[in-house]
């Protein structure tokens, strides 16, 4: 369950721009999450309503933005969607593919008051 | 909350402990502060008008705590010319018995210190401790996976010595350990051939996460529907740049050449 700790670096990140911003309550915590990160969306949420008990964002609700998988296919010379973990390209289907996009995993911005 | 160091779960809190020595002093809880601070005590409803709500924009890594420390580890390893590997795999793939051979074999051209990472118990410890290798047991308590700061702490106690090879047996689980870098030189993952040969499809980010694959107890091959070349077709689709070892950490079969690995990457580093 590394949901958890996860979630306990998004509320760390966020509770210390919160407070840096001198503001009280968080509203939103948006975050990103590549599809290729590891994480599984479903259980970052659960944590989430759990974990924010008794911070700055108790009350908050989580926004998850999910990357889709993206690679480069040094054979077609091109941006082709990559998902699961398959590094190969769903073109050519021979080349490997150089995964470029879909393992992010941040905070991108918080709604406080 | 905080799996991280598990401090509000006093039973199960991460400990630190060598064999034969009682337990360690009792975790303190290092730099990070618990949130206890206000209740909330508006008698206001939430309208502050129209300049109270504003959006921060954040743009910050979520594991990023944990990747400046395991940085810190990782020169701090580099300096001391120390190779560590982080050994992940699921509970029963043979990692501890593949260390007590390792060690017993190389003994006379490597030293070789061992951080055992497990949920409970001295067990693995006590088994590296009586091949006389320095030892130290991390329980995680109810966390799933080892993290930079754990590695930090099991170090200082350890104090693995200058050219040696510190061999980090992760907790058994293919899911979680990969996210988390160490600071190691090299993930090593293991897979026994009484698992299933397409677990790399399955369980893709840590194989995509691995350098050295070790496909482990081939002593039971005969017995078991077990596809060595699927199983490494199926890591390779995955990750084309993982090399793969057929080993058997009963009989020794296959052992020497990760033995060749292990000095090959000890004298690079």
């Amino acid at each position: 369950m590394h949901e958890m700790s996860i979630v306990a670096g998004v509320l760390d990140i966020a509770e210390n721009e919160a407070r840096a911003a001198g503001a009280r309550v968080i509203n939103t915590v948006e975050i990103e999450v590549g599809l290729l990160s590891g994480v599984e969306v479903e259980a970052l949420e659960f944590c989430f309503s759990v974990a924010r008990k008794g911070t700055l964002a108790a009350e908050a609700d989580l926004v998850v933005h999910e990357i889709p998988g993206r690679g480069y296919c040094p054979e077609c010379d091109k941006d082709v969607a990559v998902d699961f973990f398959m590094a190969v390209c769903p073109e050519c289907e021979q080349a490997l593919v150089e995964i470029r996009q879909g393992r992010e995993l941040k905070v991108r911005a918080i709604n406080v008051d | 909350m905080c799996d991280t160091c598990g401090c509000n779960q006093p039973p199960e809190a991460v400990t630190f402990r060598k064999p034969g020595e009682p337990q360690a002093h009792p975790h303190d809880h290092h730099d990070h502060n618990h949130h206890h601070h206000h209740d909330h005590e508006h008698d206001h409803d939430h309208h502050h008008g129209p300049t109270a709500s504003r959006t921060l924009r954040i743009e910050t890594d979520i594991l990023q705590q944990n990747n400046l420390l395991a940085q810190r580890n990782r020169g701090w390893f580099e300096a001391k010319n120390i190779l560590a590997l982080n050994l992940v795999s699921s509970p029963g793939s043979g990692k501890t018995t593949l260390l007590e051979r390792t060690i017993t074999a190389v003994k006379n051209d490597m030293s070789v210190a061992v951080i055992e990472g497990d949920q409970q118990t001295l067990n693995d410890a006590d088994r590296i401790a009586a091949t006389g290798a320095p030892v130290i047991q991390v329980n995680t308590g109810k966390g799933c996976h080892l993290d930079a700061q754990m590695i930090r702490r099991a170090c200082d106690e350890l104090a693995p010595a200058d050219g040696s090879c510190l061999m980090i047996e992760n907790v058994g689980n293919l899911v979680c350990p990969a996210m988390f870098d160490l600071g190691e030189a090299a993930k090593v993952v293991i897979i026994s051939v009484t698992e299933g040969d397409d677990k790399p499809l399955k369980y893709p980010t840590m194989f995509a996460a691995a350098d050295l694959c070790l496909i482990n107890k081939t002593d039971l091959l005969p017995y078991v529907q077990f596809d060595v070349d699927k199983c490494e077709n199926a890591a390779r689709s995955v990750n084309p740049r993982l090399e793969f070892l057929r080993v058997s950490a009963t009989t020794g079969d296959g052992l020497d050449r990760w033995f060749d690995w292990l000095r090959s990457r000890q004298t690079r580093s």
